[in-house]
């Protein structure tokens, strides 16, 4: 719309919460080997999620493979669970940079800056995003936080490599 | 669920035996006269299109073959399924 394009795909993500159970998991586990995660609330449900649906995709529903998927490595992991019901299910939209970082800053168009491509990460990380971009607006200039990771940086080929920085799954 | 007939084998296959290989029409520039610029579009920018798109998709867990797809993103309807 604004004539420029970006590096970004949007992908699918897909979660699922079971019924609620009495506290079994203290913590959150994830399986590198598949993709697989799962935490239990403090109401008692196991929320659990697994990789990205690898095709771009807009449409927020899920799919029965990537469940079972799931459900399969979930139970691999802990068999006591093979019992537990299901609830919900959910299919959100992520915006996926290559180098799994987030694009903030200024654009080819005068004073139009983005802060994206927070991809499967972005929730905890927004309050320190909101304030780089903030930072961008007010003084024209990146937030020295915020340097490296501005849309130029895939011209200079300097990316960011959170995704191994990190371990994320995808 | 997308599931695709791959148009040189005649299988059906559903997605967990598929690869999506991207948007359609990503072109290599030449690599002695390319630009930065050229580059960058080549290797990273897309038109992530919400609609209509064309991709490529490999029968990968089948003959292994690429084809062309068309495909809408918000309800992966598929319009077209070609040879390259």
């Amino acid at each position: 719309m604004a004539g420029f394009r970006l590096p970004v795909v949007s992908h699918c993500l897909q979660a699922m919460v079971s019924e609620p159970i009495r506290p079994v998991l203290g913590h959150t586990v994830l399986s590198p080997a598949t993709g697989v995660y799962i935490n239990q609330t403090q109401k008692g449900e196991l929320v659990m999620g697994s990789v990205l649906d690898l095709y771009g995709s807009y449409g927020q529903r899920g799919t029965f493979c990537t469940i079972e998927k799931t459900i399969t490595s979930v139970v691999e992991m802990f068999p006591a669970f093979a019992q537990t019901r299901l609830m919900r299910h959910w299919a959100g939209i992520v915006d996926v940079v290559p180098d799994s970082s987030p694009i903030l800053g200024s654009t080819p168009i005068d004073n139009l800056y983005i802060n994206c491509g927070w991809g499967t990460g972005g929730f905890k990380a927004i309050p320190a995003g909101g304030t780089v971009l903030a930072h961008s607006l007010a003084t024209g200039h990146p937030h020295p936080l915020a340097q490296k990771f501005g849309l130029d940086r895939f011209r200079t080929n300097r990316l960011v490599d959170e995704g191994a920085a990190s371990g994320i799954a995808h | 669920m997308i599931v695709l007939r791959c148009p040189y084998c005649q299988e059906e296959r559903a997605e967990e035996e598929l690869t999506c290989g991207g948007e359609w029409g990503v072109e290599r520039p030449p690599p002695d006269k390319a630009s930065d610029m050229q580059w960058t579009e080549y290797l990273y920018m897309r038109t992530n299109r919400k609609g209509l798109q064309h991709e490529l998709w490999c029968c990968s867990a089948g003959c292994g073959q690429w084809f062309k797809v068309a495909r809408h993103t918000v309800t992966h309807e598929v319009t077209e399924v070609l040879r390259l």
